[in-house]
């Protein structure tokens, strides 16, 4: 069994800000950090190889830097890693991340199932997971909450739905994207922390992806960012003063003339 | 590839160096210089007031045909033949960007016994409705409506795709995109139609503490997904004039290798988090799980839906599907109140995009004020019996 993890690493995004007065980006201390979700991720594919066996390659598209994050999730016992990195990856859409993360499943070949976070805190858009499944042409599973293997090769999942739940299965291999009740991430290991630190890991560019420059990054992509600005300012704050009856009666009148419904 | 500094224009005044989330710019020999962290993002070249900062081209190949490419499409959802609001609210929008480009707005209904609910959405505003019906499509696979749509925007051209950013729309529709290779933007607050006739879609990033306007110059049709409740719901014209027109997709749109084994509704007296007008959360403040009835008790009343803050998730106060922020649910009522919810970053940037945010909380420097429209610094144990006991009053239940 091999599992393959998609990991992002992702600006802290609680630090990012646009100032409205000067409408720059505020970086305060901004630190690269492994997108949150993707922990789960991580949790998942290590949980489905100590249940059924194989080995974890955690593969992240990025910067040099990014190795940084494959390193941390070395530290939880991933197996191997893989960095896909190259000058012409910058400013991928999701279209043209999901494509270079596609190729590298097809070079990582065989993988029997490809693990995501449900999505990255800085986009936010979902979307790399089934567009990663719909490049391979693989069946896909998104939300998953649960991962089971049948009858030695069929995956049985629980995934989330606006509504409740849905218990799926399909046959191998496949892309699943998970959530937080998949389990909370382990702690690292001090061996594998040790080996973390020295494993090699190999650095892949879009060239031995089979990918060319107009493949991938900005030039492989379909939307173009055309303006960023910070978002329109909250009205300002008003304090409910006084007794707690006081607050009820005003805080009720406010939310009335604001037509809020069920009031 | 990397954004290209105007030495003319330059002044090495750094304001790109501040505004470069990458940390890839430096100002060196009395000119700005980017290295090879620069991932393109463009927030230097809005940084820059000399206009001395532009990124390369894109490049991508137009889709064959592009000028045939017309009208707008809403992809409707529907569970057991109800039409979700955000279909409603969809055709709102579709409508003005239809009307602004002098084109037809559709809607695509797919399922099973749906004639007289796609008869209805013409009454929101569609000319036309597509309507795929067969025993196939349900349940719901994410594959099949995915090859099912696919198929119909290439058969008739639409140049604006529309669709809910339900956990739905969210699924299925980035395999649309890619299967159509074009764009596609997710949880879009604000659509427009620009004066060279492309859609300019304006959607959140960074957990809402940005805004992006992206557009897709070279692919067709334009894919944009929208939260429930976003768009207002147009009223429903009885009077409107439009057709159903059927389409049959091809035996293999109809093939998923992901079957259903079962479907669970979850039991809930409240209303569904993310389907909510109003949405009340409950944090550590409540002290101890047995406090929730407070929180239950006032969404009952106001018809609202119950949230949870991280903490009290994982205290096993509350199940995970209540679960409101970063890991959780995003939400954007028109009414969120925050009850003894602290407000740390990661909770925010899920209910930032609520209408009107009340925080009630009895330390006054709690950071979930910061995001409050209203603040009311109490004892929740005090402030939300009043509250309770007031509406019970007024309805004459007290």
């Amino acid at each position: 069994m091999h599992i393959l993890v998609c990991i992002k690493q992702v600006p802290d995004s609680k630090n990012v800000r646009i100032d409205p007065e000067t409408n720059t980006l505020v970086r305060q201390g901004v630190q690269s950090i492994v997108n949150p979700h993707d922990w789960y991720a991580v949790e998942a594919a290590l949980k489905f190889r100590d249940a059924h066996g194989g080995k974890v390659t955690a593969v992240t598209m990025g910067p040099p830097q990014a190795e940084e994050a494959l390193r941390e999730v070395l530290a939880l016992g991933v197996d191997a890693a893989a960095l896909l990195t190259d000058r012409a990856f910058a400013g991928a859409d999701t279209w043209a991340t999901s494509l270079t993360l596609a190729r590298a499943v097809a070079k990582l070949a065989p993988v029997d199932l490809v693990i995501c976070g449900k999505q990255a805190i800085d986009g936010d858009t979902a979307q790399v997971g089934p567009e990663v499944a719909a490049h391979l042409d693989l069946p896909y599973v998104t939300y998953v909450r649960r991962l089971e293997l049948v009858g030695g090769s069929r995956l049985r999942a629980e995934r989330v739905t606006d509504l409740g739940y849905e218990v799926v299965e399909t046959g191998l291999p496949a892309v699943v994207t998970v959530v937080r009740e998949i389990g909370d991430p382990r702690m690292p290991g001090l061996k594998h922390k040790m080996r973390s630190r020295k494993q090699q890991i190999p650095v892949i560019n879009a060239a031995a992806l089979g990918l060319k420059p107009e493949e991938t990054g900005l030039q492989g992509s379909f939307t173009k960012v055309v303006r960023v600005f910070a978002p329109p300012p909250r009205s300002n704050r008003e304090m409910l003063n006084g007794a707690v009856e006081n607050q009820v009666g005003e805080l009720l009148k406010r939310l009335r003339e604001a037509r809020v419904p069920g009031l | 590839m990397k954004a290209i500094i105007d030495k003319e224009k330059c002044v090495a005044c750094g304001a790109c160096v501040d505004a470069c989330p990458q940390g890839a710019i430096t100002v060196a020999e009395e000119i700005a210089q980017v290295d090879d962290r620069c991932n393109l993002c463009g927030l230097c070249v809005d940084a820059c007031t000399y206009e001395a900062i532009s990124l390369p081209e894109v490049r991508g190949p137009k889709t064959e045909g592009i000028q045939a490419y017309s009208g707008v499409w809403v992809a409707g959802e529907q569970h057991d033949g109800e039409v979700h609001p955000v279909t409603h609210e969809l055709l709102g929008a579709g409508r003005k960007l239809a009307d602004k480009l002098g084109v037809e707005l559709a809607v695509v209904l797919m399922g099973v016994g749906l004639a007289q609910a796609a008869k209805e959405l013409i009454g929101y505003g569609a000319d036309r409705v597509h309507l795929v019906e067969d025993p196939a499509l349900i349940p719901f696979t994410d594959e099949i409506h995915a090859k099912v749509l696919a198929e119909l925007v290439q058969a008739k051209k639409p140049e604006i795709l529309l669709a809910g950013a339900t956990a739905t729309g969210r699924s299925y529709i980035p395999r649309v995109a890619a299967a159509l290779r074009t764009g596609l933007t997710a949880d879009c607050t604000g659509l427009e139609i620009g004066d060279d006739g492309l859609l300019y879609q304006t959607r959140p990033a960074f957990g809402g503490n940005v805004m992006a306007t992206i557009i897709c110059p070279n692919r067709r049709p334009q894919m944009a997904t929208v939260r429930p409740r976003v768009m207002r719901k147009p009223a429903f014209d009885t009077q409107r004039q439009g057709m159903v027109e059927t389409f049959a997709p091809s035996p293999a749109a109809l093939l998923s290798r992901v079957k259903v084994v079962t479907s669970v509704k979850d039991v809930q007296d409240t209303t569904p988090l993310t389907e909510a007008d109003v949405v009340v959360t409950g944090g550590r403040g409540l002290q101890k799980p047995e406090n929730f009835k407070l929180i239950r008790e006032l969404a009952l009343l106001i018809n609202g839906a119950v949230g949870a803050s991280r903490s009290v998730v994982d205290e096993g106060w509350m199940p995970y599907s209540h679960q409101v922020g970063q890991t959780g649910k995003t939400v954007s009522p028109k009414l969120y109140m925050a009850c003894g919810v602290s407000g740390a970053i990661q909770h925010v940037v899920g209910m930032q995009g609520s209408e009107i945010i009340v925080a009630v909380n009895k330390d006054p420097h709690a950071p979930i004020f910061d995001v409050a429209n209203y603040g009311v610094v109490a004892d929740l144990f005090e402030f939300l019996p009043a509250l309770i006991r007031k509406l019970k009053e007024e309805r004459g239940e007290g």
